[in-house]
């Protein structure tokens, strides 16, 4: 956790004020601990994606941010003052919810004009205002239009519009696109970026897909059990994840136990590699990542370790190969065709070798035998995409 | 740990109902109870429940003709609600609001009608007459009580049979039929079982006012076939035996939950009933 | 999934639905005789109708019910509107219990047991308060309201089941108090199921005959019971007239609530159509 706590530090200080603070957030639902002393901060105008499978505590501090639910300890800390308390409709937070939660009695027009009505807006204004949401949001002459009669990405559209038109200092996004085909939601991605940069409004986004968070954020927050696992940037999640669960949520990749020799030096796989990492004890136990990617295939007798080929399949880019290596499954992607039954040799960079202390998820993933039961694990928070996500009744 | 309106709001807001429910429906139970406990005078007494064997045959009877109305309604309801959740979406709806229009006319007014037509001078016999076939006696004959039961329940059992049938997916019954089921397995493994909650809402809302019925009774049995709702009816309206009167109503109430409780037995695993109309 | 329907079916559906208008047709047929004889028609004639609007206590009956079904639904469709909000949202969870288990009682039983068990506590408070004569237009406005209750309720309370449990959070993020976002969310999203309830406890209680036969008083007296009273003698066909005037209005009601519910469905088959319309468009792009 040093680590976490180093990155928050730099990014604090690198640039922008803070909006908000979350401060020992604490949240249980029937005698279940939904967020464990939860620290954040998050700077204005920033991306920010909480992510993690279902059931994390995501979508919880999100409604802790928006104030539907109240912490039972810890403070909620808006621009240096702290909003305990104060409702929903009296911050200056909005939020984009899971399936848009549109009004159905209402048209496009009264969906999008419904906030400002409630600030008593003249009418004129609103009628400006609701054109111009509709320009960004790219539905023009959709006004009369029931929500019911539209798609879902315009109903999408229209939920964005409807809360981007109270002029929110913060927009809170639950898995905003999980309802959308692939297609779709990758447009989408860009088009919410798009909105985020040219309104320079801070974005809090949740979601379970790695992907999404990869390429939208700013930072990303990785929460497993009411915990926050990571923060940092996309790079540093994907390059130097904290733990075996952030190295396993984020991308594929070999999770193997070493020892670390000394600096610079970890065995794995009964062989002794050269690292860049240092700092640790001598021999001290630790979780080796090793991306999928960055495994070189040579002959065998030119390889540091060697193993033999139980699957390969080609997933057009790059073909997937499963290497046997001393009972451990390697997968290693290479543009190289291989055949299954071959025995090849495998390379390793020392700055591709990433060294993590253990943690409670060492051992839990890794080998690609075992994978199938984990991937089940992950990908459970796809299918049901938050309809059970954390503590909603 | 929200800070929505509380539990307690919303307790709040159903308790005047609650408290109506307690006044107007859980009290007004105690009070039978209390009457078919007491003489006329306020004493505890048995005598009452022990008078209920003198009605052993009517309770029987009354059972027997709710059966009997009940399994006729459900024979001629259920092909008929399949016929009719076969045709086209407009059509459906015109037959459906059919069915409904003479339940809307006063139950009173289509008993007499029925009795109109019945009587032996009446335009059935009339009818017959002109065609020069001999009358025949269908008034005060336990055929005419029946009779009228199914021709004013038997919407209760087409509707929610109806709202079943409009809920099953025409593909399991294709798919019965491709793995080699014939017509009437069809019915009998599949069909059937997907519409119980249907068959057991009808049953029940054709059973219930059968078995209390007492105004058909009076007008189609002419009094030949005495039932439970007509002696209730008759302790509270001319004998003026509160107490006895309390003590059968007490007695049909127990009748009706065995019976709702036997038939909950086979559907156990349908928990939502069709559409109550 | 709609196929034809074969002969034989038709047959059958139309020989039911004689004999559910056999009945129904005769009452029509005869309030047009000149004479009061159900069984020889004589001649066409309005007499009966003319008779049934002189007949000063049918009148006053048909008064009483609808002043009766008028006050007893409003009231039942406010109590039970109120309550299941406070019941869906409720978190005691056996409290609901109880309470939907209670409201199930009256569906269950028969309506005499309903009538005679509220009759004898009328009775009951009554003798308790040393007064005669208590049985009237309270209580049978009690007794409407407590039999309508359970149907409102269960007509609206799935309602909510559909519910985007977000909506309420939505309309508060977007700046509405709880007041506001149900007056402005809450009630228009339940508003058809709110009105169908309505319409049900109205005609629920125009309907009624068993419950408000137990708790009528003779300063009291409904159509139903008016009915009832006449029944037991022979009946003049200005009842005929009546039953005929019913058939006609509940005929008109029902053919323009269908006509509705049809426009209603090409309302939506329009959507459908546009939605389609568009998507073309879009590929073509």
């Amino acid at each position: 956790m040093e680590k976490t706590e180093l990155i928050v530090k730099e990014a604090a200080n690198a640039a922008g004020k803070t909006i908000i603070k979350l401060k020992d957030i604490k949240v249980a639902f029937d005698g279940e601990q939904i967020l464990k002393d939860l620290n954040l901060e998050i700077k204005d105008g920033e991306f920010v994606t909480l992510l993690g499978p279902s059931g994390c505590g995501k979508t919880t501090t999100l409604r802790i941010i928006a104030g539907f639910l109240e912490p039972d300890s810890g403070e909620v800390i808006f621009e240096d003052k702290c909003i305990n308390g104060v409702p929903a409709h009296q911050r200056q937070v909005n939020t984009i919810f899971q399936r848009y939660a549109l009004f159905p009695h209402l048209n496009v027009y009264d969906n999008i004009a419904f906030g400002l009505r409630l600030k008593k807006m003249p009418e004129a204004e609103i009628k400006q205002k609701v054109e111009e949401m509709l320009s960004i949001v790219d539905l023009k002459g959709f006004n009369r239009r029931r929500v019911e009669s539209l798609s879902g990405g315009q109903q999408q559209r229209v939920a964005i519009a409807r809360a981007l038109a109270v002029d929110p200092r913060v927009l809170l996004l639950d898995e905003p696109l999980g309802a959308l085909d692939l297609k779709l939601r990758k447009d989408m991605q860009v088009e919410l970026k798009n909105i985020q940069q040219r309104l320079g409004i801070t974005f809090i986004y949740v979601t379970h897909d790695q992907e999404e968070a990869l390429s939208m954020s700013d930072k990303i927050v990785v929460m497993d059990h009411g915990e926050i696992q990571h923060i940092g940037t996309p790079e540093d999640i994907y390059n130097e994840p904290a733990n075996a669960f952030v190295a396993d949520f984020i991308g594929e990749s070999n999770i193997l136990d070493g020892i670390m020799k000394k600096d610079f030096k970890v065995e794995f796989s009964g062989h002794v590699f050269d690292c860049v990492d240092k700092g640790f004890n001598e021999n001290e136990l630790v979780d080796v990542v090793i991306r999928p990617e960055d495994v070189d295939v040579c002959e065998p007798e030119n390889g540091m370790i060697s193993g033999t080929v139980t699957s390969v399949i080609f997933k057009g880019v790059h073909y997937e190969i499963i290497v046997d290596v001393k009972g451990f499954k390697w997968m290693i992607q290479s543009t190289d065709i291989q055949y299954e039954g071959d025995e090849i040799g495998i390379l390793i960079k020392p700055d591709e070798i990433h060294i993590m202390k253990k943690s409670k998820y060492s051992g839990m993933f890794g080998d690609y035998s075992s994978f199938s039961d984990e991937m089940d694990y992950i990908s459970d928070a796809s299918a049901v995409f938050s309809e059970t996500d954390d503590i909603d009744e | 740990m929200k800070n929505k309106p509380s539990s307690k709001f919303y307790n709040g807001i159903s308790a005047p109902y609650a408290l109506w429910c307690v006044l107007f429906i859980v009290a007004p139970l105690i009070i039978v109870l209390y009457y078919a406990l007491t003489n006329s005078d306020g004493n505890f007494t048995l005598d009452n429940i022990k008078h209920l064997s003198m009605y052993g045959d009517t309770i029987a009877r009354s059972i027997y003709f709710g059966l009997i109305a009940t399994v006729i309604c459900l024979f001629i309801s259920y092909p008929l609600a399949y016929f009719i959740s076969k045709t086209k979406a407009s059509t459906q709806s015109v037959l459906i609001m059919m069915v409904m229009v003479p339940m809307w006319m006063n139950f009173l007014l289509r008993t007499y009608a029925i009795m109109v037509l019945f009587e032996d001078t009446g335009i059935i016999n009339n009818i017959l007459n002109a065609l020069g076939i001999s009358p025949v006696h269908l008034i005060n004959t336990s055929g005419a009580v029946i009779f009228g039961m199914v021709y004013n329940y038997l919407p209760f059992m087409i509707l929610p049979l109806y709202t079943a049938m409009t809920k099953l997916d025409y593909r399991l019954i294709e798919a019965a039929r491709d793995l080699g089921a014939n017509g009437f397995q069809t019915v009998k493994d599949v069909m059937i079982p997907l519409t119980k909650s249907g068959i057991i809402s009808g049953i029940t809302m054709v059973f219930v006012p059968s078995v209390s019925t007492f105004y058909i009774s009076q007008k189609l049995g002419g009094g030949k076939y005495t039932l439970i709702g007509d002696i209730i009816e008759m302790q509270f309206q001319t004998a003026y035996n509160y107490n006895l009167g309390a003590s059968i109503s007490m007695l049909l109430m127990i009748l009706i939950l065995i019976c709702l409780a036997v038939m909950n037995k086979f559907g156990e695993d349908q928990t939502e009933g069709g559409v109550v109309v | 999934m709609s196929k034809k329907l074969s002969g034989g079916s038709k047959l059958y559906l139309a020989v039911i639905f004689i004999i559910l208008y056999a009945p129904i047709f005769v009452l029509v047929f005869y309030s047009f005789n000149s004479s009061n004889s159900t069984s020889v028609f004589t001649g066409f004639s309005l007499h009966w109708y003319k008779e049934l609007v002189k007949d000063t206590a049918t009148i006053a009956a048909l008064r009483n019910t609808l002043v009766l079904a008028v006050v007893s639904s409003v009231i039942s469709t406010f109590i039970g509107t109120v309550t299941s909000v406070g019941l869906h949202y409720t978190k005691t969870k056996l409290y609901k219990k109880s309470v939907m288990t209670t409201t199930n009682i009256p569906m269950m039983n028969p309506d005499i047991v309903t009538g005679i068990s509220m009759m004898l506590l009328f009775v009951f408070v009554g003798a308790l308060l040393h007064k005669s004569g208590v049985l009237g237009f309270g209580t049978m406005l009690i007794a409407h309201i407590t039999f309508q209750l359970p149907y409102v309720i269960l007509n609206i309370l799935p309602r909510f089941k559909t519910m985007d449990k977000y909506l309420i959070d939505a309309a508060e993020d977007l700046g509405c108090t709880p007041i506001q976002a149900f007056t402005k969310v809450t009630l228009p999203y339940i508003k058809a199921e709110v009105l169908a309830a309505f319409i049900m406890a109205f005609t629920l209680s125009l309907d009624d005959f068993v419950i408000s036969y137990f708790v009528s008083g003779p300063t009291f007296q409904t159509l139903p019971i008016h009915i009832y009273s006449m029944t037991k003698k022979r009946v003049t066909p200005d009842m005929y007239a009546l039953s005929t005037i019913i058939f006609i209005v509940v005929f008109i009601l029902l053919v323009l609530s269908n006509m509705a519910q049809d426009q209603e469905r090409m309302e939506k088959r329009r959507i459908r159509r546009e939605l389609r319309q568009e998507k073309k468009e879009r590929e073509a792009i």
